[in-house]
């Protein structure tokens, strides 16, 4: 089955972390707003990446490494013609320009770097190709995703705590009743009193967002920030109803009794 | 005559309203309304209130089955629907994974208004741009002792089993001594 869809609502780190759990061998092809990307991995681990168009050949990625000069780089180029990256490599290691690890090493960091940058992507579509692997003739690396999940983590920590730390934006607000705080003594940006001031137990956080013309993110940072300074605080929007306290139809009776009853249900169920 | 309910969520277009007509004795009373977003037309119609359908157990003994609004902005009705039920489903759509990290946060709704057992529903497992079950595991962050079940809401068979399996998870509980 097809493992596929967008970035908006599945992170690069989601894919990452679960292309880490479950093992799995293949390729992600990631279709950016502006350009595309493969990721391999094998067993879970990172194999390959390559940015679109860009040049991925073994020459090219060692000379932006530095290690080789220009003049080295052209003149590569222009012998190895159509060599592939192992046959290459082999011969750069043979002929003493790079050790094994020095290529191993470069690789792993381009490779890493693309995927640094595909953290950066909300955009796009991505699918998982099971089995598909890199061409025979490129070199394949063997890192584990765990520091390079932490590391995505860390660019999206600041997002995703800021939905937990406001959850529903559909809650309104309201300003504290704290004694002595005065709105005018504190330093707020064009933008915090934008919001500031369509701040109403009437309005919803999703109103004042589309009022000040803010996504999702750029609100709730906002409002987190007047949170944590005590000067507003979270309420239920007016006219809407409050939860209901009462009790389940299980919380009386004995256990034997719902037990019981529970069963009857099964049956009639089974009997569909 | 006494009655018990089960609540079915999960979000839009999550396949709840089929769910329980599947199942339901009744043709269920569903309070649809004809969508008018555009973002959210990928069906001619949605439920705004909730979706009612009901199994006589016995001439004592009745099961509702309610579907909760799949949109956002109907959420303030799933506190209310949430009272004294027995258990919930959690209804996902396989194939549309943009809607898994809502599915996971309607999941700790419900949770925190009433820690009853619950299942998560994979439906749509027959379309072939579904995700398979361990994937979606891992995606909606659920624990291995969650029961995650394959399901196609309009197959009576599949959906007698997420039921079942509900229901084995409340005895389970019970035996437990946490309801």
């Amino acid at each position: 089955m097809a493992l596929k869809g967008n970035l908006r609502d599945f992170t690069v780190t989601q894919l990452l972390n679960l292309i880490n759990l479950a093992r799995k061998t293949g390729t992600l092809i990631v279709e950016g707003s502006n350009e595309s990307a493969k990721v391999s991995f094998r067993d879970g681990k990172l194999s390959f990446a390559e940015m679109g168009q860009e040049d991925g050949s073994l020459a090219t990625i060692l000379y932006k490494a530095n290690k080789f000069t220009l003049s080295q780089y052209r003149t590569l180029r222009s012998r190895a013609g159509s060599m592939g990256d192992k046959e290459l490599g082999l011969l750069l290691i043979n002929a003493g320009y790079v050790t094994r690890q020095d290529v191993l090493a470069t690789l792993q960091n381009h490779f890493i770097s693309v995927i640094n940058r595909l953290f950066t992507w909300v955009e796009g579509i991505f699918q998982f190709e099971n089995d598909l692997l890199p061409p025979d003739d490129k070199i394949v690396t063997k890192v584990d995703l765990e520091n390079i999940i932490i590391e995505g983590s860390r660019r999206l920590r600041e997002w995703e705590q800021l939905q937990d730390e406001i959850p529903n934006l559909e809650m309104a607000l309201k300003f504290t009743d704290r004694p002595g705080t005065n709105l005018r003594n504190v330093n707020l940006s064009v933008q915090e009193w934008k919001v500031v001031s369509y701040i109403n137990p009437k309005n919803s956080i999703r109103q004042i967002a589309k009022a000040t013309q803010m996504n999702d993110l750029e609100i709730r940072r906002i409002i987190y920030g007047l949170l944590q300074a005590g000067l507003v605080e979270l309420i239920r929007p007016e006219g809407v109803a409050a939860p209901i306290q009462t009790t389940g139809p299980m919380a009386t009776g004995n256990r034997e009794e719902q037990k019981s009853l529970i069963n009857k249900i099964i049956g009639r169920i089974r009997s569909l | 005559m006494q009655t018990v309910k089960m609540v079915v969520t999960g979000p839009f277009s999550a396949g709840k309203t089929e769910f329980i007509q599947t199942v339901s004795e009744i043709d269920v009373v569903s309070t649809e309304r004809k969508i008018s977003s555009e973002a959210e037309k990928i069906k001619e119609s949605t439920t705004v209130a909730m979706d009612f359908g009901r199994i006589t157990v016995d001439e004592n003994l009745v099961l509702y089955l309610f579907g909760t609004p799949g949109q956002k902005r109907f959420d303030f009705m799933w506190e209310i629907l949430s009272e004294g039920m027995l258990g919930f489903i959690v209804m996902v759509d396989s194939s549309r994974p943009e809607t898994f990290r809502e599915a996971r946060s309607i999941l700790e709704t419900f949770r925190a208004y009433a820690p009853t057992p619950y299942v998560v529903a994979a439906n749509k497992q027959d379309q072939k741009d579904s995700w398979e079950i361990e994937d979606m595991r891992i995606a909606l962050r659920l624990d291995p002792a969650i029961k995650l079940l394959p399901c196609v809401a309009v197959d009576r068979e599949s959906v007698k089993t997420v039921l079942l399996e509900l229901l084995y998870s409340i005895l389970q509980e019970m035996d437990l001594g946490k309801s």
